[in-house]
Formats: structure tokens, sequence, C-alpha cells
């Protein structure tokens, strides 16, 4: 340990600590641009500056990168290092004279009118590098460096040409003091307030996430992709970082499954007509959900492209649903959503709401009342499905507003309504993995391509294979209570089959004579489960009856008659056949 | 053919898809000919062209066998051992003088009970045209034992 004096206070710090680091310690505020914790100093822009006696003497010295040695005096505002600290900021601000953090600083060192003519206005570069660091320390693919030399330096790519290696990670973006640096390409989403811009590698999933963790996502955590970085190991006290979990598939035993996975909403844009994706106030009910979360990018404002809330706003109903060129049925879900949104945009915006409805399907319990209180809150409601959204006005009311072309069915007439902004009331729809976990489970689909329950209304949590169970919106559309409810009832089918603790199995399976068997084996070659072995002392096929599921396959297939479903034996069916063909008289 | 021939179509149904098909038909109170005798198999597989044969000869004037759609079968593969055997029987049928037509293969989901209604109606149709099954005519083409 170290003991030094920093504005006259002491302190004990550690060996191979800088006086940047001591002084924080203490609470002191030393500006600071090119220093970066996870990066090794530099001493580039000499903001930091500092008065330093040692046993060499006095002098000024960037605190930043300066070791600290027994018996040091530090003082950080003596009039020469503000003298010298306002110079050096002058300087950097005559090159970047467009830079909010130096005019911050130049404002607090009471700088006042750069003395020097910058020589380009847009500069925002001061050199500092430590871009180039964190792309050769943190991440380590030095995709970027200084080029040329004097007036004519630069920080770019080599030969300014595009890099191979670099990730595309924003380090360098991330790291810049200036904001002189930016990264192309970057997801958008139409909707600029709704934009939340490219995650971080390590974030916590989402507001009110259980557990309530920050996660690191591989695809775009530096660690992951090099090798290299874990600067957040330096961050995190408790050392909770973990930089070498991975994936991994377990496998569970278990007696019934219960699928529940659910729904993906209607893919709107290929409903041209709407203008989805094509002019930025058309939303889905999905975005407009997430930009009333008060955890949402706006804070739970409801905003236009532009930041400013809207005046007028237009919700249209059976958007992907009712609709026999998408999805026949009702998505059951959007009317009360939709009278929701209206309610939320009275409340938070005061402007108009139009809610364009086939019919209004207020069926579950309060669901009528809510319906009312919207109609009290002068939410305008007419009757007919949205035909299109158009920018294009044809009166002067209309300029500068989003169309909406409709029938009014109630009026008999076609109406145009102009809003600032569109909420499309998607439906639900099928995920589109459910044919695969279909085949998976053996549980079949029905017309709409949601999965089939056993019976539709005597069974609607059960399905065709036994001990699999359905549960919300993977079994066709429905809300929160409904889902809840299937899902309590799924867990309790589940649990009663467990509680039992024996399985009762189908009485369903074959058997195979081994007296009249003649070992052909044409049975084993057509068993689906390999049930069926050859005894090499007896020479006759014999079935293991638990792997048996009863299909008989191989009753049909053997030549002998040896083999023999139980309760479809060739017998019962030739009865069968009989009685379906006698005459009744 | 005859004025008012009601074919009677024996109908092997698996126990899993179009069993439950027909089921559905029923529930959504679909109207179609009640020609067809529904006999429930475990599966498609499990139908022996014997079966078919001893329908035909205890009078039946065509046969149905319906079952999962490809991929879909709940015994994996039971499906594809009836087409399988479906094609060996047709051209045994076609060696005794009986018309094709009369043997169908379909594959009927649980959830098409429209489809499983319509393969009946259409089914009926063509056997009606057909006209009742001519066992004298097709006994003169197996040479006697």
């Amino acid at each position: 340990m170290v003991n030094l004096t920093i504005d006259d206070r002491q302190l004990r710090v550690e060996e191979e600590s800088t006086v940047l680091q001591a002084a924080r310690q203490l609470g002191i505020d030393i500006p600071t641009l090119c220093y970066h914790e996870a990066i090794e100093p530099y001493m580039a822009c000499r903001v930091c500056i500092v008065e330093v006696t040692d046993e060499r003497g006095r002098k000024l010295a960037p605190s930043c990168g300066y070791p600290v040695q027994e018996g040091m005096v530090v003082r950080t505002d003596t009039e020469e290092v503000l003298e010298a600290r306002k110079v050096i900021v002058e300087l950097l601000l005559a090159r970047a004279p467009g830079v909010e953090k130096l005019k911050e600083l130049a404002d607090q060192l009471g700088v006042g009118r750069p003395r020097f003519k910058p020589d380009k206005d847009d500069e925002r570069c001061i050199l500092c590098g430590l871009c180039v660091r964190a792309c050769q320390e943190i991440v380590g693919v030095s995709a970027i460096n200084f080029l040329n030399r004097g007036p004519d330096r630069v920080v770019t790519t080599p030969f300014d040409m595009p890099s191979d290696v670099c990730i595309a990670c924003g380090a360098c973006v991330q790291v810049c003091p200036t904001g002189a640096i930016t990264l192309d390409g970057a997801d958008t989403l139409i909707h600029s307030e709704l934009d939340l811009g490219p995650p971080k590698a390590i974030h916590v999933p989402f507001a009110q996430a259980v557990p309530n963790a920050p996660v690191i996502d591989a695809l775009s955590c530096i660690h992951a992709k090099t090798g290299n970085c874990k600067v957040c190991d330096k961050f995190c006290e408790p050392g909770a970082i973990n930089h070498d979990m991975e994936d991994e598939s377990e496998e569970i035993e278990v007696g019934s499954i219960i699928l529940a996975t659910g729904f993906e909403p209607f893919d709107c844009s290929p409903l041209l007509q709407y203008g989805y994706g094509r002019m930025p106030n058309v939303i889905t009910g999905l975005e407009f959900e997430m930009m009333s979360n008060a955890g949402g990018p706006t804070g739970g404002k409801i905003l236009l492209e532009d930041g400013k809330p809207p005046t007028s706003v237009g919700i249209l109903h059976c958007i992907g649903s009712r609709d026999e060129n998408y999805n026949e049925y009702c998505s059951r879900v959007c009317c009360m959503y939709a009278l929701k949104f209206a309610h939320l945009v009275r409340e938070k915006t005061h402007g108009d709401v139009y809610e364009f409805y086939i019919d209004m399907r207020a069926f579950g319990k309060g669901y009528e009342e809510f319906y009312k209180r919207c109609l009290r809150e002068d939410v305008i409601f007419i009757r007919g499905k949205g035909a299109e959204v158009t920018d294009v006005w044809e009166t002067p009311d209309e300029r500068g507003k989003l169309v909406i072309v409709c029938e009014d069915t109630l009026l008999g007439e076609v109406r145009r309504i102009g809003v600032d902004m569109v909420i499309l009331a998607t439906g639900l729809v099928p995920r589109k993995d459910a044919v695969d976990v279909g085949r998976l489970f053996s549980v079949s689909r029905s017309k709409d391509g949601f999965f089939l329950e056993l019976h539709p209304k005597l069974a609607p949590i059960s399905t065709a294979s036994e001990g699999v169970f359905l549960a919300g919106t993977c079994q066709g559309p429905k809300d929160i209570p409904d889902s809840v409810a299937q899902g309590a009832a799924a867990a309790g089918a589940a649990l009663s089959l467990s509680g039992a603790g024996v399985i009762y199995l189908e009485p369903i399976a074959s058997v195979i004579d081994d007296k009249v068997c003649g070992g052909c084996k044409i049975c084993i070659s057509v068993c689906p489960y390999g049930a069926i072995t050859f005894d090499d002392e007896k020479k006759v096929s014999v079935v293991t009856e638990v792997l048996c599921k009863g299909c008989g396959s191989c009753a049909s297939g053997c030549p002998s008659g040896a083999a023999r479903a139980t309760h479809f034996a060739d017998e019962q069916i030739f009865a069968e056949i009989d009685g379906a063909l006698t005459e009744v008289t | 053919m005859a004025d008012g021939f009601q074919p009677r179509i024996v109908g092997f149904l698996c126990r899993w898809c179009s069993y439950l098909g027909a089921d559905l038909a029923g529930t959504g109170r679909l109207q179609y000919p009640p020609n067809v005798v529904p006999i429930r198999v475990m599966c498609s597989g499990r139908v022996d062209p014997s079966f078919v044969l001893q329908a035909l000869a205890d009078g039946a004037d065509g046969v149905l066998i319906a079952g999962c759609h490809p991929g879909d079968c709940h015994y994996q593969v039971g499906n594809y051992r009836a087409v399988a055997r479906y094609n060996l029987l047709m051209r045994m049928l076609e060696q005794f003088g009986i018309e094709k037509e009369r043997v169908r293969l379909e594959w009927v989901s649980a959830a098409e009970g429209e489809k499983f209604a319509s393969v009946v109606s259409d089914m009926t149709e063509q056997v009606r045209r057909l006209g009742p099954l001519n066992w004298a005519a097709v006994k003169q083409t197996v040479p006697a034992e």
C-alpha cells in the first residue's frame, strides 16, 4: 500500500493505482476524455492534468496514467492546473467545435470563445485514440488505427477501406467521448419512437423480468465472438459473471407433457392496403402495447413518429382475422384489446379515437360493461371494416393525415376519416413450428393450424396422444382468463395421472401364437416400435407387450395368421364386416 | 344404372385421424350419404387386404380405407404400410376384373370433418354410377379350381 496526499487529504491506495484512481476514491472530480476504466491509460487528451509533487520535484502531469508513489502530494485545483486545463480544452474545442461534452467542459472552466479558428466545422474526433485502444485491447481485432501524421492524422480502417476484421460490435462507438463514430446499418423499427436501438450484449431481458438478472447475448457479446473483452468482469464487484456457461441439453423423464407453446401475432406486412411498413404512424397492436407500457421506449407516452402526441387515432379491427383471404376464424382477443387501446388513448392524449369494427365481440365477464364505458368516453365506433389507409389527401382537411377509407354499414356510405395514427388490431395465428411440434408429440392440428383437442366440448385439454395436454393459445385463440383456466385444467389432468401412481394401458396389443408362427420375420420388419423380437431357440417371433402400441401392422402383414391384434383380430373384423353388410329388415 | 340403387360401402377408418374426422363430421352436423358403414381399426396399416376382399365377397359394393395424412401417422409409418398393401391389392382387383374405383384409399385427418363428408359423398356417387358389384361376372374370370 502507498500513502499519499491529495488536496490536503491523506489516503492509502493499492500500489498499482494511478493518481486518477486515488483521487476518485476520495470523490474528487477530475474530468477525463481519453480514459476508460477497462482500458490502459494513454494520456492523450491531457484534460485530467494535476499538479504532482514527489521526490523528483513539482510538475503538471496527466493523472490518468501517473502512478502513485509513497509520500506524493497531489493538488487538483490550483490556479496553474485550472489554467492549463482551460488551454487544453480550448485547443480541443477549436479542433472539434460541435462536441457537447467539450462545450460543457469549456463552460465549467470559463473558456469562452476559442481564440483559434477550426479547420473543419463538422470535426468531432479529438484523436484521443480511445477507440483504437478499445478495438485492440478489448475486442482484440484492431480494425481501426491512426492513419497519416501531423495535421492529416485521422482514425480509420486500414487504407480507409471497409474492414474485413471489424465485427461491428460497436465498442468504438460506445467508448468514443465525443460521439465521433457511428455504427451504420443498425436495425431500426419503422416508427422511430419505438426504436429501442440495438440491444447491448449484456442486458436485463425486459422490465420486470423474472429472475430480474441481466443476461449475456452470445450473438452480440464480444467475448463470445473473439474470446477477448471480459470488460464486464472488471465492473462486476461480486464476480457474478460466468463466461464459460454454454447451452446444455438435458433429458428429463416425465409422465405427461403439457403443450403451451402459444401463438404468433399475424404478420400484417402482406396487407399493403393498410400501409404498414410504408407509413411510420401505422403500427400494430403489439407495437402500441410496447409504446403504452410505462417501461417501454417512450415511457408510456403515446407519440407519433415526430415525437408529438396524436390528436386522433384510428383502430382497425379484424386484421388477418375473419378474413377469408387470411384466416377465417375470429381471434377473440382483438375487440377487447382494441377497446383497451381506445380507453388508453383517450386517457393519455384526450385525442379522438375511431374504432372500425365488423361486429363488437365483447363476450366475457365484465367485457360488455367495458364496451359501454368506452362508448361513454366518447370513443367513436364505426361499423365497417377499414378498407384502406392512405396518405393521399382529397380535401385540405386531410392534408398531412392518414386517411382511413371504409364503408360505414350503418350509414350505408363510404367514409374517409383523417387521423394521425392508425393501430392495426392484428389477430392471432399458430406458431410457424406448430407442424413440427405437432408431429413430435403426435398431436394433430385443426383446419386453422392450431393444435386439435380430443373433443371440442368433452375433452378440450386432452389430445389423441395419451398424456399430452394442451393449454392456452396453442390450441386456439383465447384471452388471458381462458388461458389461465385451461392451463390450470391441464396441470390438474397431468397431476391426476401422476397422483394415481399407476398407468392403465389400453389392453390393445398384438400377440403371436408360437404354435402357428413360421418365423418369416415379416412382422419384425413392419413393426414401427421394435416391439417384436425373434426367439432364436424356438424360431418364432415374440411380442414385447409393453413396447407394443397395438397398431396391428404385424397382424395384417402376417402370412400365416399367427400375429393377432387383440380386440381387432381378423375374425372380429370379419364379424363386423358381416354385421355391417347384413340387410336389416 | 338402377335408379334408387343404394350402394353399400364398408369404411375402414383409422382410430386416430379418420374416425375422429368422421366424428367431427357428425358433431358438425354435416349432411352426407349414409352408405358408408364405418369399421374402426387402430391404424390404416391394420387393414389386411383380405378384409377388403371379404367385404366385397360379403356383398359390399365398395370399400373405403381412410388413414392419417402421410407423416402424421400415430404409429409413425402405419399409413405407408397401408399404401404398399393398397397398391398390391389394386393389381389383384384388376386381375379379378373388379373396377378399381370401388376401393379407395384416402387421407382424412381428425380435423377434416368436411373432407370426410365430401369423400363419402363423392365415393357413394361414384359407386352408385358403377352399380352393384357383379360377382357373377367376376367369378367367370377367376379360373375354377
